[in-house]
């Protein structure tokens, strides 16, 4: 059972919390808090410890150096934002929900490691499931806001459908190979028109988990209105899952019409990366700002994919790696001015260096991070992908990401003038942030530096990243 | 063979003390910064001289009796390729260790000196934190085991000598000599970097282990003519050596080391005297098995080398501004140490100069420290920088005067102190190649002594002048490093260099030669006599000795119109002549497109926002259709 030690000991917690959960009166619910913080600190350094790779139940679960990599950069994600969160779980409306909130997160995350750890598709579909409703009723945890109900109605109705069409792909792969398990069916792809229509499906699900265009529009409405943390955990966690399940499959499962796919994702890409900027070059709201801009994120993280290459899965991670640590800042910083102040717009950040300085920094890092400037992580990030996607000579599409860089420069620029050169007659007031937002922030921030500047996290990914093939 | 690793602690302990006060500073007491600061340095110095004693008397010799290269610590930093990559680490060899001592002590002492210094300054914290960014940039390059990391450190001494030089930014000279320092040396630097590309390009390798071995590629490959009937392999060096010269202020490229004199005092004496200015010296030396095989390249430091030292020393004694002289005059005495590499040879007793050269650079940092600091605590005393204002200072301040004349003797080389051992044999190294040179330097020799003693008499003796507040001595934590300067600048001279850091790392015997040691003795005591008859007293004799050489000495007090020089080719040629075109090919054609493009983006993005209209079943339709349309197209395009 060594094997699944990921998922056995997240699956302890939320039953401990559940448990407590019960046993705690409702005004000394605040009381579990830290508990639930160092248990997922914990999991996360258990995580780390050497582990057993190996099967289970017949191959439908699998577990590789490269899948326990992959937990981990999850694990981390989700402890910065449990550490993010505090400060706004605090609030009289939400101390009787604080439970709820870490459980549901903690199943998401469960069904994620399933998903990223299966080896047939039956398991696969069971963990995306997993991972998506309890996503649905935390978008919507401020039911009496109207944002807040519509997030979740959209989401859960949206992803109904998406999920409806990745099922009838499925269907129609166990259809025309009579099996579901990965290594059974990746030998009997063989690029029928039935498989492309498959595939076709399967993709659309899958795009619509990373929110390409266009199968993105939900995304805007219900980052918007879900609160700060769930949907940094959604543009962040979920997104980054979605992609390494997809990475998998697309490397081990459709192999043989890697042609066809890479056609595909080209396509997508360029679609995905342009309309995705376009769209957030004219956002007020930072939330639905940093959706927007995280679409083109997902857009540039297939120039890695496309090709089929080991560098390609490399890259994807280190990528991955690399917008965890940069998003969740902006999302931190986001969601603790949301929080103090309730002001969630570009406009009124004006002036905020001023008043809040390390905010301010924090948040310039962050968006420069993304721009990918160096010599932060952002920028080794996306010169990986680059260079994969130049490898394999799609120099048109390079160049067209290139381009896309410097629009989406551009709109992060717009923020950080905001809060550097703006002038406001009513700034955000200075305010002192809690331990924990700066312990978050500081886990951050130390990702964004370190990672980019410490190369053998690299050739760690692409040691591992062997494990695929 | 010992284990060297520990030596990247010399490193690291810089760092995190930068971080730490670079960070935190401002919620300490400023002294708590200043002694975080001075206490990881003297761990820094101890460090360094148990790595010295170990490399030196212990392990540092290979089979044959010569120094080795070690490496004590690698790590690959950046993976470019297979063949290329970029590493960090710590390279130990005779001339890295030697500059770890000079660093850590001269460093060490200055941040003590510093505590006294800056007090109650605006910015105490940050001053301490940014001079521990400069101690591990300057170390980092010294340790650099291979051309790259050597640069990006090289680009960090010049980024943290920038935030001293413009320490008091709130002073707009102070922030026009930063800005000027940081420029000029950025525009040597790019000759730096196309040196290095070049290198890299011919080897195939940054490494300076495989570049300076014996069967090193860099003197098989890029030997062939290349342009002007010079090899790459000649080109390649005389670009690096431009980067050299820039930052170690060699004409023409010096403009700058005068103004960063508006820097503190403490850094003067850190960064513009014995550290980064040497930078240059040590590059040229880390590469001269290189240099060595390329004739020209190697006269170009020594032609180079020799003209900085002679133009300085001329400009040194018409100036008033006493850090001015003292920047001139290293200036003169670092082209003095180019000098003595470019006439080196390389092997055993041929590299003569190469030792010559690191010896100087050795004894030079000391007295020349310690010339600085005390010239910090006399300034502390008057509050002015011009000796004018100066005069029979000799009483008030005793500990200064008697430092500051060990180090003027040092400077001027007087047997037995230190300069005397290192200039020797830099003459003699000249005296070998030739005899033009060799008068050159000993005239040098016989100014220096001059200027030295006209600024010292100008300081201690000479008229009383009448202060307002009666000068006194310094504090202890600035006497303090003054005396413990004032030892090394008194026997740093007895050091047997010779058997510790050679070109090839053969030890050899040196001797005093006496047909070279008694002329520059004599041009010595001839600059003091004449110092001596002309400023003991106050008279009119310079006034009119300066006015009898009427052009002349108006174009040395001039700097010789360097500046002007520069100030003419950049605003009235490169300004006129090239900036104004480009600028207006920029702000009618470049930015013309890029408007034209953020117009269509616009435009475009306007469009495309109104299909995000927040109804679900519409996302539905698009989501539906978006799936099929793709179906459709690759069924098509894969059946077909």
């Amino acid at each position: 059972m060594l094997i699944m030690r990921h998922e056995l000991l997240l699956v302890a917690i939320a039953v401990i919390l559940l448990i407590v959960e019960i046993f705690l009166p409702n005004e000394r619910k605040r009381l579990i808090i830290i508990p639930s913080l160092l248990l997922m600190a914990g999991v996360t350094i258990i995580g780390f410890l050497p582990g057993t790779t190996g099967e289970l139940f017949g191959g439908m679960y699998r577990n590789t150096q490269l899948t326990i990599l992959l937990k981990n950069i999850l694990n981390i994600g989700v402890l910065i934002i449990f550490v993010q969160s505090v400060d706004w779980l605090k609030k009289d409306e939400n101390k009787e929900k604080i439970s709820e909130f870490y459980i549901l997160m903690l199943s998401t995350l469960i069904g994620m490691n399933y998903m990223i750890s299966s080896g047939d598709f039956l398991m696969f579909y069971l963990g995306l499931e997993l991972a998506t409703i309890p996503i649905a009723a935390l978008a919507a945890w401020e039911r009496y806001k109207e944002k807040s109900a519509e997030a979740g109605v959209k989401l859960i109705f949206t992803s109904a459908l998406s999920s409806g069409i990745l099922l009838y792909g499925l269907s129609m792969i166990y259809g025309t190979t009579g099996t579901l398990y990965f290594t059974d069916v990746a030998p009997l792809i063989n690029g029928a028109p039935l498989q492309v229509l498959a595939f076709i499906f399967f993709f659309a699900g899958m795009a619509f988990k990373i929110s390409l265009v266009p199968f993105h529009l939900w995304t805007a409405d219900v980052y918007e209105g879900a609160p700060v943390n769930v949907t940094s955990f959604l543009s962040v966690i979920s997104k980054a899952a979605a992609v390494f399940i997809f990475t998998i499959i697309l490397y081990t499962v459709f192999a043989k019409i890697a042609v066809l796919w890479s056609q595909v994702l080209y396509v997508i890409t360029i679609l995905t990366i342009t309309l995705g900027n376009l769209f957030a070059l004219r956002q007020q709201n930072l939330k639905r700002f940093l959706a927007f801009s995280s679409i083109a994120q997902a857009g540039f993280i297939l120039l890695g994919i496309i090709g089929q290459s080991q560098i390609g899965m490399t890259t994807v991670i280190y990528f991955a790696l690399v917008y965890i640590f940069s998003n969740l800042a902006a999302f931190g910083v986001v969601g603790i001015i949301a929080n103090r102040t309730g002001k969630e717009n570009i406009d009124d950040y004006d002036g905020l260096y001023r008043t809040n300085p390390n905010l301010s920094l924090v948040m310039m890092l962050a968006l420069f991070s993304l721009a990918g400037i160096p010599p932060l992580a952002g920028f080794f990030g996306k010169f990986f992908l680059f260079a994969a996607a130049a490898k394999q000579g799609y120099y048109i599409l390079v160049l067209i990401a290139l381009i896309n860089t410097i629009v989406s420069l551009y709109y992060y620029l717009l923020v950080i003038k905001a809060m550097l050169l703006n002038n406001s007659d009513r700034p955000i007031a200075h305010f002192k942030s809690d331990g924990f937002t700066r312990l978050g922030l500081l886990m951050c921030v130390f990702g964004i530096v370190v990672v980019g500047f410490i190369s053998a996290i690299y050739e760690m990914v692409l040691n591992l990243s062997f494990g695929l093939f | 063979m010992i284990d060297f690793s520990y030596t990247v602690l010399i490193l690291l302990i810089p760092l995190v003390v930068f971080v730490v006060v670079g960070l935190f500073g401002n919620r300490f007491k400023p002294i708590v910064s200043g002694l975080v600061g001075t206490t990881g340095l003297f761990i820094g110095w101890v460090l360094s001289i148990f790595t010295a004693y170990n490399y030196f008397f212990v392990s540092g010799k290979g089979a044959e009796g010569a120094f080795v290269k070690v490496l004590a610590f690698s790590m690959r930093w950046l993976n470019l390729t297979d063949k290329l990559h970029i590493d960090m680490g710590v390279l130990l060899d005779p001339i890295s260790v030697m500059m770890l001592i000079v660093i850590t002590t001269v460093s060490f002492m200055v941040h003590l000196y510093s505590i006294g210094y800056m007090a109650g300054e605006k910015g105490f914290s940050r001053f301490f934190a940014t001079l521990s960014l400069f101690s591990f940039s300057m170390l980092g390059l010294v340790v650099a085991t291979n051309i790259f990391q050597m640069y990006i450190f090289w680009e960090l001494v010049g980024v943290s000598s920038y935030l001293l030089i413009g320490f008091y930014y709130t002073k707009d000279s102070a922030v026009a000599a930063s800005k000027k320092a940081f420029i000029v040396t950025r525009f040597a630097d790019l000759g730096f970097l196309i040196g290095i590309l070049m290198l890299s390009y011919a080897t195939g390798t940054f490494d300076f282990i495989k570049l300076t071995a014996p069967d090193s590629p860099a003197l098989t490959s890029g030997q062939g003519v290349w342009f002007l009937g010079l090899s790459t392999m000649t080109w390649s060096m005389i670009f690096i050596f431009m980067g050299g010269a820039g930052k170690s202020a060699m004409f023409p490229l010096h403009i700058w080391l005068p103004d960063a004199m508006e820097g503190p005092t403490p850094v003067s004496a850190l960064i513009h005297a014995a550290t980064m200015v040497v930078a240059g010296v040590y590059l040229v030396a880390r590469l001269f098995p290189i240099y060595h095989m390329n004739a020209v390249a190697l006269d170009v430091v020594m032609y180079v080398g020799a003209f900085s030292s002679i133009f300085a020393a001329v400009v040194a004694c018409t100036q008033y501004d006493i850090k001015r002289v003292l920047a001139y005059s290293t200036m003169s005495q670092i082209g003095m140490m180019m000098f003595a590499l470019g006439v080196s040879g390389y092997g055993g007793e041929e590299g003569l100069g190469f030792m010559a050269s690191m010896f100087h650079l050795f004894t030079h940092a000391f007295f020349k420290a310690l010339l600085f600091l005390g010239a910090g605590a006399i300034i502390h005393a008057v509050h002015s920088n011009v000796m004018q204002d100066m005069g029979g200072l000799r009483k008030h301040m005793p500990i200064t005067h008697a430092t500051f004349l060990i180090a003027c003797l040092a400077i001027a080389g007087i047997p037995p102190l230190s300069g005397f051992f290192s200039k020797d044999e830099i003459l003699a190294a000249g005296h070998m190649k030739s005899m033009f040179l060799f008068i050159v330097e000993l005239t040098v020799s016989g100014l220096t002594a001059f200027y030295m003693f006209r600024l010292y008499y100008n300081i201690f003796w000479g008229k009383n002048t009448h202060y307002h507040h009666t000068p006194h001595e310094a504090p202890l934590t600035m006497t303090l490093p003054l005396m413990i300067l004032a030892l090394g600048a008194l026997f740093a001279g007895l050091v047997p260099f010779a058997s510790l850091v050679t070109s090839d790392g053969m030890p050899f015997e040196t001797h005093i030669e006496l047909g070279v040691a008694i002329p520059a003795v004599l041009a010595g005591l001839i600059g003091i006599t004449i110092a001596t008859l002309m400023y003991r007293k106050e008279t009119n004799v310079p006034e009119r000795i300066f006015n009898t050489l009427g052009g002349f000495s108006k174009a040395a007090f001039n700097k010789f119109y360097i500046d002007e020089v520069y100030l003419f080719i950049t605003k009235k040629i490169l300004f006129n002549y090239v900036s104004r075109p480009v600028a207006w090919f920029d702000r009618h054609i470049v930015d013309g497109a890029m408007n034209g493009m953020a117009y269509v983006t616009n435009e475009a993005s306007d469009r495309v926002k109104k299909l995000q209209s927040g109804q679900v079943q519409q996302y539905a339709l698009v989501f539906v259709s978006g799936a099929l349309l793709l179906a459709l197209l690759f069924i098509y395009l894969w059946t077909n």
